[in-house]
């Protein structure tokens, strides 16, 4: 819209005036919705850094400017053991903090890596080879994958609980791994067969003539070309895993309890001060903030890979 | 299992020549990984039904033959069928995977469905036939959650009205345009349970929020954001909205950056104004994507559970609750697998049915109104 508005008006320069007035109210009118919007993203990650720093009668006074209308403290950080002058002490918080940061961190690398392995060989697969599965075809096949999606974590949580308990897998890092790649896979697949899509047959061709074999020609001359959509699907999938909550919540207990668990857990008790809370949550979501500003054209390749055509 | 036809659509060519000494030592390995994995299976059944007195500790022996079972079938198919069987290769571990993590445990869930079982209780499980269902039928706390669903649903329309306007602001001419989609981005990478302590429980506080305080000065006497059914709904999809909106946002951004320039480009030769050309021209070719964006948006909606557990826990009277929630509580407060598992397996019967009618509906109503509707020309 604003974009066709201003376009008209270079192209008829000063002419008419009440256009050039309507031109320059547009503008206004689109930046100050932009900076209003760029107000609501940012007000809550502002709001919990600096609150991480603020002592009890900054929070009730309701300050909001550090340095300007409360001195910053390092209180919340010194709770979690993490502040400048605690950061070389034992802390017992600190220990279990990592603990949780270093399970987050392994789940959700183990199951995007083994998601975007299985999801880059079956994307391949029905990108490239004629499958014929009963009446399904790949495009069934596909659908039959993505679907996956709508399933809420609800439905399998509670057989997830009771099969686990079987297999011994519960409050286990390699059972989360499974639960987390069933979660992530179709989003996987569907990426990276769109990936795959766009690469020329041409060049596979070539390499098969040259006696390269169908393995071959996909480990040496596909996955390479395929890599910016892998990275994609790979982060996307880090960043889904890194926020599960759910299934955390059910299948984890002592031992392989996530982050997002540790943050819930926190909120529950009545009695906890906010700028530990503040600390704790600054630290859970500093990483996906890290990925967002420094990764966020891969997130966008990721989420958009198939849905647009 | 999965074969590769070799009709005149292959495009790759395909060598063949296998000795009748590979097929032979294929299909062996396929029947030792059978027979491996059906002896566990049985093995460990006899136990556990009490036929036998020797077994596994755990059933996790099975899981590792149901792994060999799989690779043995897999790499069988590539001894019998060769180039074929390489091809099924790469669809075959996916397949594997999903029927032993996803098919698997959604049937173990019907069957459990079908069971009184409460972990606390020392009975264990036993068959119930319908009782489960006829619970479910007359638990008014189901169906209230089912009802917070189709509002939680039609909120995501408002969802979709804001994130196109800031999709369209994103891909008009302005200045600092990627640190906007930056900025706009972040909310959706924020964990659903830390976004429930930085804003529902903090920045929403009745006391000390700064929400809380601007409301105050704007003449609201005592606010409370989870105290009143409807407040408290709106606060919740407010939060989920945060969280959620840059994802519709992205996905639209997307479809209009890859609209024909050619037509907007004529549509402004014409001199149409921003209205028209947005209700003429860009809306109409958007519907697909609009659709795709919608329908992505509602699935994640249909799993909305985080912020309600941690902010509300469904509260006040189950006004905020969703189904996923409600039977997260259901478990954790009454360790009712059995029911739960019930009311999880209806709620995904509901979403397919709603789901497959909606894919339906939209896909005609898209096309008549392309038809209808678009400006001449408008499919370039």
């Amino acid at each position: 819209m604003a974009s066709i508005t201003a376009g008209r008006v270079e192209r008829l320069p000063a002419t008419n005036i009440g256009e050039r007035l309507g031109h320059i109210v547009s503008r206004v009118l689109v930046y100050g919705i932009l900076i209003v919007w760029t107000f609501i993203c940012l007000f809550p990650i502002y709001w919990t850094l600096t609150t991480s720093f603020k002592a009890a009668p900054d929070v009730m006074q309701g300050h909001l400017v550090p340095f300007l209308d409360f001195t910053p403290d390092w209180k919340g950080w010194r709770s979690l053991g993490l502040s400048p002058d605690t950061i070389f002490q034992v802390s017992t918080v600190r220990a279990e903090f990592l603990e949780r940061f270093y399970n987050s961190l392994i789940a959700s690398i183990g199951a995007s890596i083994l998601a975007v392995l299985l999801g880059a060989l079956a994307g391949y697969g029905l990108a490239r080879f004629p499958y014929r599965f009963g009446p399904m075809r790949n495009n069934d096949i596909g659908f039959f994958f993505i679907s996956q999606l709508i399933l809420p974590p609800v439905v399998l949580a509670m057989p997830f609980l009771v099969l686990y308990k079987e297999l011994a897998l519960l409050d286990s890092l390699p059972g989360l791994i499974l639960v987390y790649t069933l979660m992530v896979l179709p989003i996987v697949i569907w990426i990276m067969r769109d990936q795959f899509m766009t690469i020329p047959i041409e060049l596979e061709e070539a390499a098969l003539v040259d006696g390269l074999g169908i393995w071959g020609t996909f480990m040496r001359i596909v996955l390479p070309l395929a890599l910016p959509g892998m990275v994609a699907a790979l982060i996307l999938a880090l960043v889904l895993c890194w926020n599960e909550y759910f299934f955390a919540a059910l299948l984890t207990g002592a031992s392989a309890k996530t982050l997002p668990v540790m943050v819930a857990s926190q909120t529950g008790s009545q009695g906890i001060s906010w700028w530990s809370m503040a600390a704790i949550a600054t630290a859970a979501i500093l990483p996906l903030i890290l990925v967002g500003v420094l990764l966020e054209r891969y997130i966008i390749r990721g989420l958009t890979a198939g849905a647009v055509k | 299992m999965t074969t590769s036809t070799l009709t005149g659509d292959d495009r790759l060519p395909i060598p063949s020549g296998i000795s009748p000494g590979q097929k032979s030592a294929g299909r062996l390995l396929i029947l030792a990984g059978t027979l491996l994995f059906a002896a566990a299976l049985a093995f460990q059944l006899l136990y556990v039904t009490g036929v036998t007195t020797s077994g596994f500790a755990t059933w996790r022996p099975v899981l590792f033959a149901y792994v060999l079972w799989a690779l043995a079938v897999t790499f069988g198919q590539i001894l019998i069928r060769g180039e074929r069987g390489q091809r099924a290769a790469f669809l075959l571990p996916a397949i594997f995977f999903t029927v032993a993590l996803v098919i698997f445990p959604t049937l173990f869930g019907l069957y459990l469905a079908f069971t009184d079982w409460n972990l606390a209780s020392v009975t264990g499980r036993k068959f119930n036939g319908f009782d489960n269902i006829v619970a479910l039928w007359n638990d008014p706390f189901y169906w209230n959650a089912m009802l917070n669903m189709v509002y939680y649903v039609i909120a995501v329309f408002f969802e979709y009205a804001i994130a196109f306007g800031l999709a369209l602001i994103l891909s008009s001419e302005i200045r600092a345009r990627r640190f906007f989609r930056v900025v706009f981005l972040l909310p959706f990478m924020l964990s659903p349970v830390a976004v429930s302590w930085m804003v529902g429980k903090s920045i929403m506080e009745n006391r000390f929020g700064p929400v809380a305080r601007l409301a105050r000065w704007l003449g609201w006497q005592n606010p409370a954001f989870f105290s009143d059914p409807w407040i408290a709904r709106l606060s919740i999809e407010v939060m989920d909205a945060w969280v959620f909106i840059p994802l519709i946002m992205i996905l639209l951004l997307a479809g209009l950056q890859a609209l024909p320039r050619d037509i907007l480009e004529a549509a402004k030769v014409d001199g149409a104004s921003g209205w028209q050309t947005f209700w003429k021209i860009i809306f109409p070719l958007m519907l697909p994507v609009s659709v795709t964006a919608i329908l992505i948006r509602i699935i994640f909606k249909l799993k909305l559970a985080d912020i309600v557990i941690n902010v509300t826990s469904g509260g006040p009277g189950g006004a905020t609750d969703t189904v996923s929630s409600f039977i997260y509580r259901e478990y954790r407060d009454r360790s009712n697998v059995g029911y739960g598992t019930a009311l999880a397996e209806f709620y995904l019967i509901a979403i397919i049915i709603f789901i497959t009618i909606a894919l339906i509906v939209t896909t005609r109503w898209v096309s008549r109104y392309q038809t209808t509707r678009a400006a001449p020309g408008g499919h370039g």
